[in-house]
């Protein structure tokens, strides 16, 4: 039970408290890039949510029983950006081999997400904070929830925006990052939601 | 004499026209992290331009023995060593910096203008011009942090330059503003501050840019991001397609 509670408080977090994009500016490249779109930004984000919740998987173990084991912390970076990139690149493979159909609708997302900071940044989260296995998983399948649920409400205010007059300094990017300011001064709103469920 | 002219191009092209923050679009995310405060901004920008600046000369000088395919791959595993470098480095000497900077300090290894700059600069061109062009970008990144580092920190805390003693030692340690310090505005040091602030200052930039008749900072999501060639959402993305026909 308490198990659980842990797991569901962690979940709640990485979407609402700890959002991603939102208040840990990670993946901020594919959230300016790819949030046109409500179909694409869907797209991206699922394959986001995929290599989150694999890399995670298998960097756990590899920090806990080679690294960690042979005093080897210092090497985590390089390690662990080396395995998501081999990692990403089977997984493209694989699909495409196997399952061309998902390959198409996420696959070709696959290659640019080695360098989304989003997925080394749940890695390295994960061992700041100590987290088990089990919790470890849970926070990068939220942290990738959260960051669909941002990019998706992010492309819906980003139409909204295509369509306003805008003055002329404004118009392009820095408006789109004053949405993204008023879109994250939302999610402020939950501050305290998460730690107060379960009290 | 020529050449001696194209290096000072390139050192000044990454402070203002081609600064990678505002202008290209690069790094935003330890941008937005990192600025709350300008002792951690300086931090971070000094961090990554060392980062930046050596992985240009080793992967320009490797620029011949690196196959094309794997090159990414190979670009990453230099970049991540010099990043666990500087990261041992900042844990033993500025601890107050690695607390400060937290999770962006290994973060570094996927700081886009690093990679872009690898891709689009160093394994095209010699050491010496890489190297330049390396602390021309890192100077850029630097002063865009500090300019919205300076911002963020004045109203949202009401001090500036606060901490600056664990970063360079002595007992200065930055001004407090008055009034300012009783009563920050605590939102622009948070998210939306963040992203808020920003956008002015890109804004700012753009206004200088065109002022010099130069065209203003485009939301060039795809290709600016150093995977562009390797991408293959420019396939379904017909605005992508079409940005890459113009150029």
């Amino acid at each position: 039970m308490e198990m659980t509670k842990t797991l569901v408080s962690i979940f709640l977090t990485m979407i609402l408290t700890q959002n991603f994009v939102l208040a840990k500016f990670l993946g901020i490249c594919p959230f300016l890039g790819v949030s046109k779109k409500v179909n694409t930004a869907v797209g991206m984000s699922l394959a986001v949510i995929f290599v989150m919740a694999l890399s995670t998987a298998v960097t756990y173990p590899i920090n806990k029983y080679l690294l960690v084991a042979n005093n080897l912390e210092y090497l985590q970076t390089i390690v662990f950006i080396l395995v998501i990139a081999a990692l990403v690149q089977m997984v493209e493979i694989v699909l495409k081999k196997y399952i061309p159909s998902l390959y198409n609708s996420l696959g070709i997302y696959l290659p640019l997400i080695t360098t989304n900071c989003a997925v080394l940044g749940v890695v390295t989260l994960n061992i700041d904070n100590g987290y088990n296995f089990a919790e470890s998983l849970i926070c990068a399948i939220g942290g990738g929830v959260g960051f669909l649920v941002a990019m998706v409400m992010f492309a819906g205010v980003r139409s909204r925006l295509e369509s306003c007059d805008i003055p002329k300094f404004l118009k392009g990017l820095p408006i789109t990052l004053i949405a993204a300011s008023l879109v994250s001064l939302s999610f402020l709103g939950f501050a305290g939601v998460v730690e107060n469920i379960f009290a | 004499m020529a050449e001696k002219k194209s290096l000072g191009k390139e050192l000044t092209k990454g402070i203002i026209i081609e600064n990678p923050v505002l202008r290209l679009v690069l790094g935003t995310c330890p941008t937005l992290a990192t600025s709350t405060s300008v002792t951690g901004a300086i931090g971070m920008g000094l961090s990554a331009s060392i980062v930046l600046i050596c992985s240009n000369i080793v992967i320009s000088a490797l620029r011949k023995v690196i196959p094309a395919k794997v090159r990414i791959p190979a670009y990453i595993v230099v970049i991540a060593s010099f990043v666990t470098i500087v990261q041992m480095l900042v844990k033993a000497f500025v601890p107050v910096l690695d607390e400060q900077l937290g999770v962006y300090l290994p973060l570094i290894v996927v700081n886009c203008i690093i990679l872009g700059r690898a891709e689009a600069f160093a394994g095209k061109n010699g050491v010496l011009a890489s190297a330049v062009d390396g602390l021309g970008m890192g100077i850029g990144f630097t002063v865009a942090l500090f300019v919205m580092a300076t911002i963020r920190e004045i109203l949202g805390a009401g001090t500036f330059l606060a901490g600056i003693s664990g970063l360079i030692g002595g007992s200065f340690d930055g001004f407090s503003i008055p009034f300012l310090n009783e009563n920050p505005m605590l939102i622009f040091i948070l998210a939306p501050g963040g992203f808020f602030t920003y956008g002015l200052v890109m804004a700012l930039a753009n206004k200088l840019a065109e002022s010099k008749g130069k065209p203003k900072a485009e939301l060039k999501g795809c290709e600016n991001c150093p995977m562009a060639k390797s991408c293959a959402i420019r396939a379904t993305d017909e605005s992508c397609e079409k940005k890459e026909v113009e150029a």
